[in-house]
């Protein structure tokens, strides 16, 4: 552990830091524009110079300098006050001064560091550089004028998402920042570089000249557009959520959001359904909730009730719709919507046992009917990492772009039985070898055979547990934690032909298997789940209720209420509790804290934030046949009713994947 | 006492026989080759030291030492390679252009040996692209060289396998830098690295990888063919050899000339250029090493010795031995304008200071030479000449800083002078 001296403070620093890290335990803040955490060293901007002593007589780059033993390090001297001038003059000199009408200002680096260490006036005479806007595509607005060239977009496009869509062209002052030949930014998590953007270069397009950000409340909450449970900000005015950002999680998902999670955003307030509807003579009319309630009392269910719960639902919903199907006598409960009928009787078989933080030390690992990209993209980067430090990919599945060297080897499951040779021998020698199973997998039964596989290549050895499941639905796990699951899945309910379906947002049914159900549907979009209900109960999108959400992991987390639900809509508890009295049942909570206070008593795990426990590995059996023709996701933007409500979304899915163009407007 | 030509390493500096390899083994090029291999890598490291050959490429860093920083034992696997700067792009010099068009096998010999005693596995020579005619020469030459199996496979007999390849750059001044080099070569936009890590840690493709000079490079086998103590027998102490000077401007007769390292400046000029056009007294100021070093006044200049110590005492450096004479004719001010506009436009574009600096250096400096500024503008140049000097990824910030401070150090009477005739002329 190197010695050194910052202003007069010594300390000691963990071995490998850079100066900049050693100044910052130190307590004193360099400022930086190029330097970030999570990406390589550029060293570029020459903003974090300080005094090193020993070494050469001139200020040093302090990101890119290793903490040595026995140095004095200077921050605040007369000539790092001098060089951070001199930096700081010559990034203002060709940046223009918008300020007003940048959509960074207020959360600006160059803003803020330029009060703290600029000079007050300029001395530069001459005219500010020009730079022609890029197209970046549908999420990314730029206006490259304002870039000071720290390439961090570059550094992240390449080190992080994996791929070459951002770069720099020509040299010297004429440098620009550019996709390559102008083509839109297609890679899942492109958005980031928005964050990552010091300056106004980068903005977000769809939330341009929207709001400041000293108007906006801020409230935490997790993504649900897909079971990675990112931990997120709404930002929101009045009753608006107007833009979501990735918060900082470093188990889950580092900094990073996906651009689903980010820019569904605008679907929040479109489509929506903000008052009870009934079904008269085929076709759907507004009524009050009183009539609503009452229609439902009158199909008088009894036993004969079932609930089905949707992709996006909060665990206090499904434990609400749990607890009134219980006080009918009923439980039959199921939340996977499109058939899928696993063995759910011990949770950690289907659950992802390495954790994200502990997939990228895995050496070895093994993907089964999963387009990971699509069904988690930030897991995904942490597969990109795992692979950068040498780790060794194989996939079965059809071919999809990984962002990593991978290895298919075909469609057919089959060959988890017998994996081809030069596959047995990486895993063979493995020390931390895992297998990543996906819904794909799942529906072709590869569930047993993959944990037969990973017992004959000891995926589960001491302080490491290989055999992981990622699922796509942000209420999968807790759905599972609550039993919501029937041994043949939703084929179970469609048997037993119950009288009233409760469908808890769930959109990707196939509801014409219940024609004989009255359906009523509590959820937030008018999709596909609307269109086949009887009735239609209002109720809250995510950002507009508080709850609890368990990730593919089982890790439980908390959500906040942003808003409030639009119209005559309410939170999806406060309609299955006023459900009750009208089906004149208890359910025995009034209040969201006692709602709350029940389902923890009767599931312990979800009432603390963290991975939840599910015990040891069961042992798998049977053999793995069939083929894998598809992956469960078509579209990666259109994956759930917010996203498919979204105007962004939309646009996203025809010009990125189906390669519409759109003009631009100054064409 | 100057050099005789007896004592020369470059016989075919100006082309007078033929560049391919019959001739030049008629020179005494590959020579028993495998004979000096056979002394084995330490010992020809030793010999290099010995000689007190400082890089030729404008550093001047030892050159042996520099060698003797590539692993002994490959680490993990990794080869090990040399790298050749023949990106000879700084305005002024043109000696690597005629070292390789007419004696080429001089280069890809000296690759051999050096490559040999490093460890290196191959050797790349990046070659400027504005060098097509020069490039061509190379390539035949190394052509000529494996199919007589003096490399490659078990080059020179010597039982050791070294490959030369050769690479074309795409005219960018920055790739002279050896990491901006080492980029290029793998095929990335050529900016420079941050150091450390040095290339001999981790270089080319990440392997251990020296980068030299083809001047240093070339020598090399003579040195050891005629001794360490031969070559240091020229020039004063710490600044040995010979050495290639490039004279061009306002001299009689300019050349490419192999002389002694510390000959005087005046005798430079005297023996081999004809003098100065219009006499000694018309010499107005001399940049010594190319443009990258601030310019001196021609009479500070005149009995200086031309070697590293010499040039360094007049406030200067000899960097690649490029000198430039100007005599009073020249527009001094615009000459200096026109390397800040060269600066400008090779400016990598990477760290802040260099890119925004090389810019506003060049603009102010226009303004400067028709007199259209203030003279608290001079001051002000000087400072951003300052903010730029040192705080930058590699030294072109410092090599665009130096000419101006050298300007205004010198001539700041004619940067005043031409305001003042510009306010008059206004006021009339």
């Amino acid at each position: 552990m190197p010695k050194v001296t910052v202003d007069g403070i010594e300390l000691e620093v963990p071995q490998g830091a850079t100066v900049l890290q050693a100044c910052e335990l130190a307590g004193k803040e360099i400022p930086r524009f190029c330097y970030h955490e999570r990406l390589s060293i550029a060293g570029n901007c020459r903003m974090c110079l300080v005094e090193v002593a020993p070494g050469p007589p001139k200020p040093q780059a302090s990101c890119a300098l290793p903490a040595a033993d026995g140095q004095v390090i200077k921050t605040d001297s007369e000539m790092v006050k001098k060089a951070r001038e001199g930096v700081m003059e010559f990034l203002l000199i060709n940046h223009p001064l918008d300020c007003p009408i940048c959509d960074q200002g207020g959360e600006c680096d160059l803003q803020d560091q330029a009060m703290v260490y600029g000079r007050g006036t300029s001395r530069y005479d001459e005219n500010k550089r020009a730079v022609t806007e890029k197209y970046m595509g549908p999420l990314i607005k730029t206006a490259m004028t304002r870039c000071i060239h720290c390439t961090r977009c570059v550094r992240f496009s390449e080190e992080v998402a994996g791929v070459d869509e951002i770069g720099a062209l020509y040299r010297g002052e004429n440098m620009q920042i550019t996709t390559y030949l102008e083509r839109a930014a297609k890679h899942e998590l492109s958005a980031n570089v928005i964050d990552l953007c010091p300056v106004g270069a980068l903005t977000s397009r769809p939330y341009a000249f929207e709001a400041r950000p000293w108007e906006l409340k801020k409230t935490l909450s997790i993504d649900v557009s897909d079971a990675v449970g990112a931990n997120i900000r709404l930002d929101s005015r009045g009753r608006e959520v107007l833009r979501i950002l990735p918060r900082l999680n470093d188990d889950v998902n580092e900094e990073w959001l996906s651009d689903k999670g980010r820019y569904q955003v605008d679907g929040l307030t479109r489509r929506r359904l903000d008052q009870p509807w009934l079904r008269r003579d085929g076709k759907l009319v507004a009524a009050t909730w009183d009539e609503a309630f009452a229609a439902i009392a009158k199909v008088n269910p009894g036993k004969s009730g079932a609930v089905i719960a949707g992709d996006m639902v909060d665990c206090e919903t499904m434990f609400a719709a749990k607890a009134l199907a219980g006080a009918l006598g009923s439980t039959m409960l199921e939340g996977r919507q499109t058939g899928l009928d696993y063995d759910c009787s011990n949770l950690a078989a289907i659950n992802f046992n390495s954790t994200f933080n502990g997939i990228e030390t895995a050496d070895a690992i093994l993907i089964v009917g999963s387009h990971v990209r699509w069904e988690a993209a930030l897991l995904n980067a942490r597969l990109r990492k795992a692979v950068k430090h040498g780790a060794k990919v194989f996939v079965v599945g059809p071919e999809w772009e990984t962002t990593y060297p991978a290895t298919f080897l075909g469609n057919d499951l089959a060959v988890l039985g017998k994996l081809p040779q030069d596959a047995a021998d990486v895993f063979e020698k493995a020390e931390r070898p895992a297998l990543i199973l996906g819904g794909a997998g799942l529906a072709k039964g590869a569930l047993g055979p993959a944990l037969q596989l990973c017992a004959t290549l000891r995926m589960v050895r001491e302080n490491w547990n290989g055999f992981n499941v990622l699922h796509m639905a942000a209420s999968r796990m807790g759905g599972l934690m609550l039993g919501y699951a029937q041994p043949g899945g939703i084929a179970d309910l469609a048997a037993a032909s119950p009288k009233l379906l409760i469908s808890l947002g769930a959109d990707e049914v196939d509801y014409t298997r219940f024609a004989g159900s009255m359906i009523a549907y509590i959820g937030h979009h008018g999709d596909k789940g609307a269109h086949a209900a009887d009735i239609i109960l209002p109720a809250a999108a995510f950002s507009e209720k508080p709850g609890t959400y368990v990730n593919t992991e089982g890790r439980v987390q908390f959500a906040d209420k942003a808003v409030f639900a639009p119209g005559d809509a309410r939170e999806d508890w406060t309609i299955l509790r006023a459900l009750a009295d009208a089906l004149k049942v208890s359910v025995g909570f009034d209040s969201f804290a006692q709602l709350r206070a029940a389902m923890v008593a009767a599931v312990p795990a979800l009432g603390r934030e963290g991975l939840a426990d599910y015990g040891a590995l069961p042992k798998g059996k049977g053999s793995a046949s069939g083929t894998i023709d598809a992956y469960p996701i078509k579209d990666f933007y259109l994956t759930n009713p917010i996203a498919r409500a979204s105007v962004t979304m939309q646009r996203c899915s025809a010009e990125l994947i189906h390669g519409q163009d759109f003009a631009e407007a100054a064409e | 006492m100057s050099l005789q030509d007896k004592d020369r390493i470059f016989t075919n500096l100006y082309g007078y026989q033929p560049w391919n390899l019959k001739a030049a083994q008629a020179r005494g090029d590959w020579d028993d080759t495998k004979a000096l291999m056979a002394r084995g890598q330490d010992a020809i490291i030793d010999e290099m030291k010995a000689s007190g050959l400082r890089g030729r490429g404008g550093a001047g860093f030892p050159t042996g030492l520099k060698w003797s920083f590539m692993p002994k034992e490959p680490k993990d696997g990794r080869p090990s390679f040399l790298v050749i700067n023949a990106d000879e792009s700084e305005p002024g010099s043109c000696k690597d252009r005629e070292i390789i068009r007419h004696d080429p096998h001089k280069l890809i010999e000296g690759a051999l040996v050096a490559g040999y005693a490093m460890r290196a596995r191959a050797a790349y020579i990046y070659i400027r692209g504005e060098y097509i005619r020069e490039a061509e020469v190379l390539f035949a030459a190394v052509q000529e060289a494996y199919d007589a199996g003096l490399i490659g496979k078990n080059a020179c007999k010597s039982g050791y396998d070294f490959d030369v390849f050769v690479h074309r750059g795409a005219g960018a001044y920055i790739c002279g830098e050896e990491t901006a080099m080492i980029e290029s070569l793998e095929g990335k936009k050529g900016q420079p690295r941050l150091k450390p890590p040095f290339p001999a840690g981790a270089g080319l493709y990440g392997c251990p990888t020296t980068v030299n000079n083809v001047e240093s490079i070339a020598v090399a086998p003579t040195i050891l063919r005629r001794g360490a103590s031969w070559f240091s027998s020229f020039g004063r102490e710490n600044n040995k050899g010979t050495k290639l000077f490039q004279i061009s401007g306002h001299v009689e007769k300019p050349c490419v000339v192999e002389e002694a390292m510390s000959i005087p400046f005046r005798e430079l000029i005297e023996k081999h250029c004809g003098g100065i056009r219009g006499g000694w007294d018309n010499l107005l100021a001399v940049i010594p090493g190319g443009s990258s070093v601030p310019l001196v006044p021609g009479s500070m200049m005149m009995d200086a010795p031309m070697d590293f110590d010499g040039c360094k005492d007049v406030g200067s450096g000899l960097g690649t031995a490029a000198v430039i004479v100007m005599d009073k004719s020249t527009d001094i001010v615009r000459a200096i304008s026109r390397l800040s506009y060269f600066y400008k436009h090779e400016s990598c574009g990477q760290c802040t200071p260099c890119r925004e600096g090389t810019g506003w250096m060049w603009r102010v400096m226009e303004r400067l030479r028709t007199g259209d500024a203030e003279v608290e503008e001079i001051d002000m140049l000087q400072q951003v000449t300052k903010q730029v000097e040192g705080h930058t990824i590699c030294a072109l910030g410092d090599a665009a800083a130096w000419p101006i401070q050298g300007l205004i150090k010198h001539f700041r009477p004619e940067l005043e002078r031409r305001i003042g005739e510009r306010v008059r002329e206004a006021a009339e």
